[in-house]
């Protein structure tokens, strides 16, 4: 008789037959990321910025001011008259509007960057087309290096939101799942240890977490060009530990909860200020400087942020150290206290 | 305490109550080694809320609970490695199949069966590799006993092991119990069909309302009833029921329905008696039955209802 495996082993096998052989399970943990991270690619791909577009108001000096805005390359000037040009001001169809006699003057929103840009870019132009000499003559160099385009920022972000979704869901899911068909109870009138079934969930999911993550990398890589640029061990370590810290909150969601439709509302309720505060589509630095401190201590802004480190800067271990100890201590806590209240009946 | 006690199960003033429910109420069983004990009575009698209180699944508000001669307070972990327990209303994991269900399973406990060899024991060796969910109910509850057995329990605990199955199904499941018994095995197990009980168990505890009303082997029990023989019958136009309560040897009737049904001490004596009392009523006899008093019509005697629903 062969001897039989540790429950531990067994319990981690079966958690990861039940998700194999799920279908829909698969394509929302492999197949949606690869999709959403496609989409918003192309959505946000690189083309060269637009012209800032720029009214000037009929009269005498209209003719000879076109022609001078026209001679700058970030400018997009057209005539209007005066009623036009307010309503295309407020409407946010022009930037700026070029108004004034002799001398010119420029109305325009100073809260819009554009406005301000396209302000010194026309006075620059105007100042020139009459007659202003420049001191000297500057150059420019234009970067668009790996590491700094949107989707650079984007991919690890996704990244971090696919390994909060799965990592919450595939576990919350599994146990309320369980827990509705009496298994747990099932479970628990067997000499099983109660953290093992707890534990397998968290090991079947970081056998997951690494198809997930290489799938994703790899995709980004390929369609996108972005690539790990630190060392694969830190990456690594980093998607484990935020993957643990994921299944935790996951266990804890799932603690006591016994309907599907409580485990989702409470899983949404966690996550969805983490999709908007915790930097996937865009940085949370512009938030008020007073919240960023809570933002940090959030799972999946640490997670993010030491992504975008080692993906895009090529941080070493050490330098995200803090965020590892965030994702760290999520882990433990979540894990700790799950295990604590979980209701096995 | 080193006392040394051949009770399997015993428990003494169980009691449990649910916000106003008494589900149990003042509760003593003793069930001995090698015994087979069924605990009977309709729905909501609190069966499963007994069983599940002996199992260490539910806790109970008061009264005394010993399992091989420990509790659960202190022995949990040993006590779950000597009994098996297979519960009302679980379903294992339909996407794992049988023999992985299984192997799950016997990895919990530090010793017991090879499962290949308990599919064959259970005759589940053809759907070894199928998945649970695409299972029969029976072939389910096989599977769920199975499971039970998988680390060769001293005790046996089965909630309603047969209720929805098919007759071949049920005796498949009266054959792994016997077996099990055969080996030494002591088994507690709940059912609403007396046939079941008195087929399988050496002795019965029938509940109600979370009461005692009875207990014994089923030979006991039926001679408990007071007349031996159940006539069941219905006339065009009903009888009274002093008409019929005045039919000699007639110690008590009861109405289901349309259908009268008087126990009686001899039928030799009582049918014809009867006949001659619609006879004189100028009634028509529409249908008469009569069979010798099972453990159901004690209950019924008992309680004034029928044991099942249905
Ligand atoms: N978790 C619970 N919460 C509230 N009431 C409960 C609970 N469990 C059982 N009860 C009540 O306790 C009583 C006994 O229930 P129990 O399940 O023990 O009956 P049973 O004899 O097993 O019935 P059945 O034959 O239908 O399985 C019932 O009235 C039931 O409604
Ligand atoms: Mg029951």
């Amino acid at each position: 008789m062969p001897e039989p495996r540790p429950p531990i082993v067994e319990l981690t096998l079966a958690r990861m037959r039940e998700f194999t052989r799920e279908p829909e399970a698969i394509f929302w943990v492999f197949v949606f990321p690869l999709l959403l991270a496609l989409s918003l690619g192309f959505a946000f791909r690189e083309k060269p910025p637009d012209k800032i577009p720029i009214g000037i108001v009929a009269g005498p000096h209209a003719n000879e001011r076109l022609a001078a805005l026209r001679a700058s390359p970030v400018l997009l000037p057209r005539i209007v008259s005066e009623e036009e040009g307010k309503l295309a001001l407020r409407r946010g169809k022009i930037s700026l509007l070029v108004t004034g006699d002799a001398t010119p003057v420029y109305r325009f929103d100073p809260t819009r960057p554009d406005a301000r840009a396209g302000r010194i870019e026309a006075d620059d132009a105007l100042q020139t087309a009459a007659g202003r000499k420049s001191i000297f003559k500057s150059t420019e160099q234009h970067v668009s290096e790996r590491g700094s385009r949107y989707i650079d920022f984007l991919v690890p972000g996704l990244l971090g939101m696919n390994l909060m979704g799965t990592g919450i869901w595939g576990v919350a899911f599994s146990v309320v799942n369980a827990r509705m068909r009496k298994l747990l109870k099932r479970l628990v009138a067997t000499p099983m240890r109660k953290r093992d079934y707890l534990l397998a969930h968290i090991f079947s999911r970081i056998g997951f977490l690494i198809i997930e993550t290489v799938a994703l990398v790899t995709f980004g890589w390929l369609v996108f060009d972005v690539s790990v640029n630190g060392s694969l061990v830190t990456f690594s370590i980093l998607c484990i530990t935020g993957g643990i810290a994921f299944t935790g909150i996951g266990i804890l969601i799932a603690s006591r909860a016994r309907t599907i439709e409580a485990v989702s509302g409470m899983a949404n309720l966690i996550m969805m200020p983490m999709w908007i505060c915790s930097g996937v589509f865009f940085s949370y630095e512009r938030f008020p400087e007073p919240v960023k401190p809570f933002i940090r201590l959030l799972p999946l802004t640490a997670l993010n942020d030491a992504l975008r480190l080692v993906m895009n800067d090529a941080a070493p271990l050490a330098s995200i150290s803090t965020q590892l100890a965030v994702l760290a201590a999520w882990a433990v806590l979540t894990f700790l206290i799950g295990l604590k209240i979980f209701r096995w009946q | 305490m080193t006392e040394v006690s051949n009770l399997a199960v015993s428990c003494v003033g169980l009691k449990k109550h649910y916000s106003d429910v008494r589900a149990v109420d003042g509760l003593d069983l003793s069930i001995g080694l090698g015994e087979c004990f069924g605990l009977l009575g309709p729905n909501g009698a609190g069966k499963t809320t007994t069983i599940e209180i002996l199992e260490g699944l539910t806790p109970r508000d008061a009264g005394d609970v010993t399992i091989l001669s420990r509790t659960w307070e202190h022995d949990e972990r040993e006590l779950r490695e000597r009994i098996g327990i297979s519960l009302q209303e679980t379903q294992l994991s339909d996407k794992l199949t049988v023999i992985e269900t299984l192997t799950l399973f016997r990895s919990f406990y530090r010793r017991g069966h090879e499962p290949d060899e308990l599919l064959r024991d259970l005759s589940l060796d053809e759907k070894r590799n199928a998945r649970v969910g695409k299972l029969s109910g029976g072939q389910k509850q096989r599977l769920a006993v199975a499971c039970a057995l998988i680390g060769n329990p001293d005790i046996l605990f089965l909630d309603e092991p047969t209720t929805g199955l098919d007759p071949q199904s049920r005796l498949q499941l009266w054959d792994v119990v016997a077996r099990f018994r055969a080996g030494g095995g002591t088994v507690l197990l709940t059912t609403h069909y007396m046939d079941e009980a008195e087929r399988l168990c050496d002795r019965i505890a029938i509940v109600d309302h979370g009461h005692l009303i009875a207990l014994g082997t089923p030979k006991e029990l039926i001679a408990k009833l007071d007349a031996p023989f159940i006539i069941e019958f219905t006339s065009e136009p009903h009888l009274d029921e002093n008409e019929i309560r005045a039919v000699t040897g007639c110690r008590g009737c009861t109405r289901r329905g349309d259908a009268w049904q008087l126990r009686v001490d001899s039928l030799a004596v009582a049918v014809p008696q009867l006949m001659g009392a619609i006879d004189a009523r100028g009634a028509k006899l529409v249908t008469l039955s009569t069979h010798a008093a099972t453990l159901e019509d004690l209950f019924v005697s008992m309680t004034g209802r029928e044991l099942r629903d249905a």
